[in-house]
């Protein structure tokens, strides 16, 4: 029987899906007080695995052992009921409750008088043992992403899990909410709690993991090593099956004219604050110009300016000799400004609808696509064809719909929208987020290409390694202004970071 | 940190233990054949399960059924009267479906209906004599029909696009608005000797019905079906072709799944909002207009017994696909007929509803695979 130091130990899980083998004879076993990253492409099988712990799915093949005990998990509530909870990285929370009344929504206790403030004391309890500081008593929309990822983690510990299976949860946080929730991970394995680690960062696997498991393909490739004294490039030899060059070929080219010029823009957030105050910047052909900083400090909003989605209040944007200021995002995409937005499937994307009708979206409206009030379909269909084979999107076809597809071949089919109208400047928010090696450097590619190709670049990121690797500016923002400039090759990492932490 | 960790025990299964268990899984492909397979599964259900009521109470579902089919679809003619029934349930669904494509919920498809008759009226009481020609009625009827049913869905679309009012309520409230505009026009100044309906029309303004070319071929006579089917089957190839092939459809597609992506791809989505519930408004507006000029003949009190609400179940049923429309609201309007014929005449109401619970149950068909397994 399996070692009663394995909390968890799966056995030749098999998990087929039409079509496609997600989980192939895979074995997995977690330790009493470790935490064991899952390591792998999109698509390599990394979800399956822990949706089947969870209680999502139904392995069609293999055994899974909990405490050295056959288990059967049928639904979450099984999952659950063996101690096993996930946190997911969309959180389901109901924005209009406390904290404390999405933690206790949907327990079996109490059955029908409510003792909140008994629950509110045993969140508090909960909450300071872990470090996981958010008040029970505020309502969850009030809360940052990283604090409602706690309300989260906190549901599943009220619940009782001692297993957390954590999904790709620095996805959405900020480097400095990342440094929290990873104080908080190592307090839990230091109390005994069991912890699964999904990623595809492979800096935070070495600096947090005990050991790591990584799967290619709905195989494993590496079963339980531990990761001191491997390198990133072992990691993503085992992940992708190939050595990953982290130095991107980048020739060497000089800036152009001007292209896009920003002169003392103000805008205001959701909220009606200030976000930006009085920011200037320049971006010229042939350049691409990374905005580094911490979440938050306007970038979000620098970029809506730009691409329209969000009025001015005062200064004035220009691209070569039009005035794009305050113009409808449909005429300044049209005056040659490409988008790839942060939130790819809240914004840059329709998931319901099919990979073609996305392609076509900033085309519909002009010939040949367009034929007065009618759609041609035939054209639409050769031309989103084209554009899956040149970019090379992995789709079982152009009616499939795009919310089918893998994370990276979402933003494949953004950045070829945008891409193939040839715009004079790209405007890039956080384009390789969640994305995993092998698609973070096809994107990181297409940007230089455009660089090449004479467009202006603007990278919006918080991934530092990224924007040293392909901009040849950088520009850092702090608190809705640029508050530093400097050539990439002249760049200075401490400086780098002293800026974004807002000090001069 | 002294709290124990507990080795967690499973806990019993819940309920009776059975031979084997059920789990749902998401679908990540739906086969094309998959909805229709299921809609008529559950057309299917809902018949066996109106017959177990039947049975139950000690009614004998098969000579039910047989009354009902027979009162709707046995012949010819009845088959026309059901026909007749269905024109303003197609319009008013047609007026339901396309808002709904945009997420746009327009409940008001009934006073939508009610001006549209009202609109058509007014063309025979204040612009021509008696005998003018029917080329000048019926076209100037139609389009005034369709007009004030645009102008009745203008007022909430604008209310929506401008200060974002919520349309279902003022959708919602319209229809009584509506209700009243016509009973006063029909109890005041249009009332035919104080009855609460006008003259009857003149027969220029008189839709054509089969009927009337009964002298040139025999067969077609007592039948009622009349040209306001026509344009109902008119209407669904256009707004087909609209939501299929055009710009506009697209838009209305795009923001139906993502209004963020919408106005990032340009769409000016206020604008939007008021044109797809004036062209929802004007086709209810036509259901109205076909009601007192293929039907009825006159504009009296409550012409409809409530097809615009009817309607927002027919265009689900459709599966907010035009087409599926013209079958829907004929089942519909097969059963408003059917239901007069037995007794008691709830019994097709309750089929309506029961076919509406089946049908919207087997969405989960559509979206999860069942799996049965072996309990361990």
């Amino acid at each position: 029987m399996s070692e009663p130091t394995n909390v968890i130990a799966m056995k030749q899980i098999v998990k087929r899906f039409p079509g496609v083998l997600a989980n192939d004879h895979v074995d997995f076993d977690l330790r009493r007080g470790e935490i064991h990253a899952l390591l792998g492409e999109n698509g390599a099988g990394k979800s399956t695995l822990t949706n089947i712990l969870a209680g999502l799915y139904r392995a069609d093949e293999g055994q899974i052992f909990i405490n050295g005990q056959r288990a059967d998990i049928g639904s979450p509530r099984d999952a659950i009921a063996y101690g096993i909870g996930m946190i997911y990285q969309h959180f389901m929370l109901v924005p209009s409750q406390t904290v404390t009344e999405n933690i206790i929504l949907g327990l079996d206790e109490p059955r029908f008088f409510l003792n909140l403030p008994q629950a509110e004391k045993r969140v508090a309890e909960l909450s300071k043992q872990f470090g996981l500081h958010v008040d029970p008593r505020a309502h969850v929309w009030q809360l940052s992403v990283g604090e409602q990822q706690r309300v989260e983690i906190l549901k599943m510990l009220y619940r009782g899990a001692n297993i957390l299976i954590l999904d790709e949860p620095t996805a959405v946080l900020t480097p400095l909410e990342a440094r929290e929730l990873f104080a908080t991970l190592r307090s839990m394995i230091a109390q005994g709690r069991s912890i699964i680690f999904i990623s595809h960062h492979l800096d935070e696997i070495l600096e947090i993991a005990d050991r790591v498991t990584v799967m290619q393909k709905g195989r494993v490739t590496a079963a339980g090593v531990s990761p001191k004294g491997m390198t990133k490039n072992d990691l993503a030899r085992l992940m992708v099956g190939r050595e990953i060059v982290f130095a991107l070929e980048k020739k060497k080219m000089d800036a152009g004219a001007v292209a896009l010029k920003i002169e003392r823009a103000r805008a205001l957030n959701d909220r009606g604050l200030p976000a930006l105050r009085d920011l200037s910047l320049e971006v010229r052909a042939h350049e691409i110009l990374g905005v580094a900083g911490v979440a938050g400090n306007g970038q979000r909003e620098l970029s809506q300016v730009i691409t329209g989605l969000r009025p001015l209040v005062s200064g004035r944007i220009h691209l070569g000799a039009y005035d794009l200021t305050n113009k409808a995002p449909g005429e300044i995409h049209e005056l040659g400004v490409g988008h790839v937005p942060e939130d790819r499937l809240g914004t840059g994307l329709a998931s319901g609808l099919s990979v073609m009708h996305n392609l076509i979206l900033r085309r519909y409206k002009q010939a040949p696509i367009a034929q007065g009030i009618a759609i041609n379909w035939h054209t639409a269909r050769k031309v989103s064809e084209n554009l899956v084979t040149t970019f090379e999107i992995a789709t079982p076809g152009v009616d499939t719909r795009v919310g089918a597809l893998s994370g990276g071949n979402t933003q494949k089919v953004i950045l070829a929208r945008e891409i193939s109208t040839r715009p004079d400047l790209l405007v890039a928010v956080h384009p390789t987020r969640g994305l995993d090696v092998g698609a973070t450097e096809a994107v990181q590619k297409l940007l230089l290409q455009q660089r090449e190709a004479g467009a202006a670049v603007l990278l919006i990121s918080e991934d530092l390694d990224e924007i040293l690797a392909i901009s040849d500016r950088i520009a850092v923002i702090y608190d809705g202004q640029i508050v530093g400039e400097m050539r990439t090759d002249e760049a200075d990492i401490e400086k780098i970071g002293l800026l974004m932490a807002g000090a001069n | 940190m002294t709290e124990t960790i507990s080795t967690p025990k499973p806990r019993p299964a819940r309920g009776p233990r059975l031979p084997f268990s059920v789990a749902l899984e998401p679908r990540l492909r739906i086969p094309k054949w998959l909805p229709w397979a299921t809609s008529l599964g559950s057309v299917a259900l809902a018949l066996l399960l109106t017959a177990l009521i039947l049975l139950y109470v000690g009614g004998n579902p098969l000579t039910s059924f047989r009354a009902i089919y027979l009162a709707a679809f046995g012949n010819l003619g009845v088959f026309s009267d059901t026909l007749v029934k269905a024109t303003p349930l197609i319009l008013t669904g047609l007026a339901c479906l396309l808002p709904f494509r945009m997420r746009l919920w327009n409940i008001g498809a009934e006073g939508q209906f009610y001006l549209g008759a009202w609109g058509a009226t007014l063309i025979v009481e204040t612009l021509f004599g008696k005998d003018a020609s029917p080329w000048l009625f019926i076209p100037l009827m139609a389009l005034s029909g369709f007009g004030f049913g645009a102008l009745w869905g203008f007022i909430p679309g604008l209310l929506k696009a401008r200060l974002n009012v919520n349309e279902i309520i003022t959708t919602l409230m319209l229809n009584y608005i509506a209700l009243f505009f016509v009973a006063y026009w029909v109890f005041g100044p249009w009332s035919e000797r104080g009855f609460q309906m006008t003259p009857t029309f003149p027969r220029a303004a008189w839709l054509p019905r089969l009927a009337d070319y009964a002298t040139v071929f025999k067969p077609f006579s007592g039948l009622t079906v009349h040209l306001g089917f026509v344009f109902a089957v008119l209407a669904c190839a256009a707004v087909w072709y609209l939501l299929t092939h055009t710009r506009f459809g697209y838009e209305i597609r795009l923001i139906g799944d993502n209004p963020n992506a919408a106005q990032y791809a340009g769409v000016r989505i206020a604008l939007m909002t008021i044109m797809v519930m004036m062209l929802a408004g004007g086709l209810a507006g036509l259901g109205g207009m076909s009601e007192v000029t293929g039907v009825v003949h006159r504009l009296q009190d409550r012409i409809s017994p409530g097809y615009g609400f009817t309607a927002i179940i027919v265009a689900w049923l459709a599966k907010l696909n035009p087409w599926a429309v013209i079958p829907v609201a004929i089942l519909f309007g097969g059963l408003i007929i059917g239901s007069r014929e037995i007794q008691p005449s709830g019994i097709a109401r309750m089929l309506q509803g029961i076919l509406l619970f089946t049908l919207i149950s087997s969405e989960v068909l559509n979206r999860y695979r069942i799996k049965f397994e072996r309990a361990k």
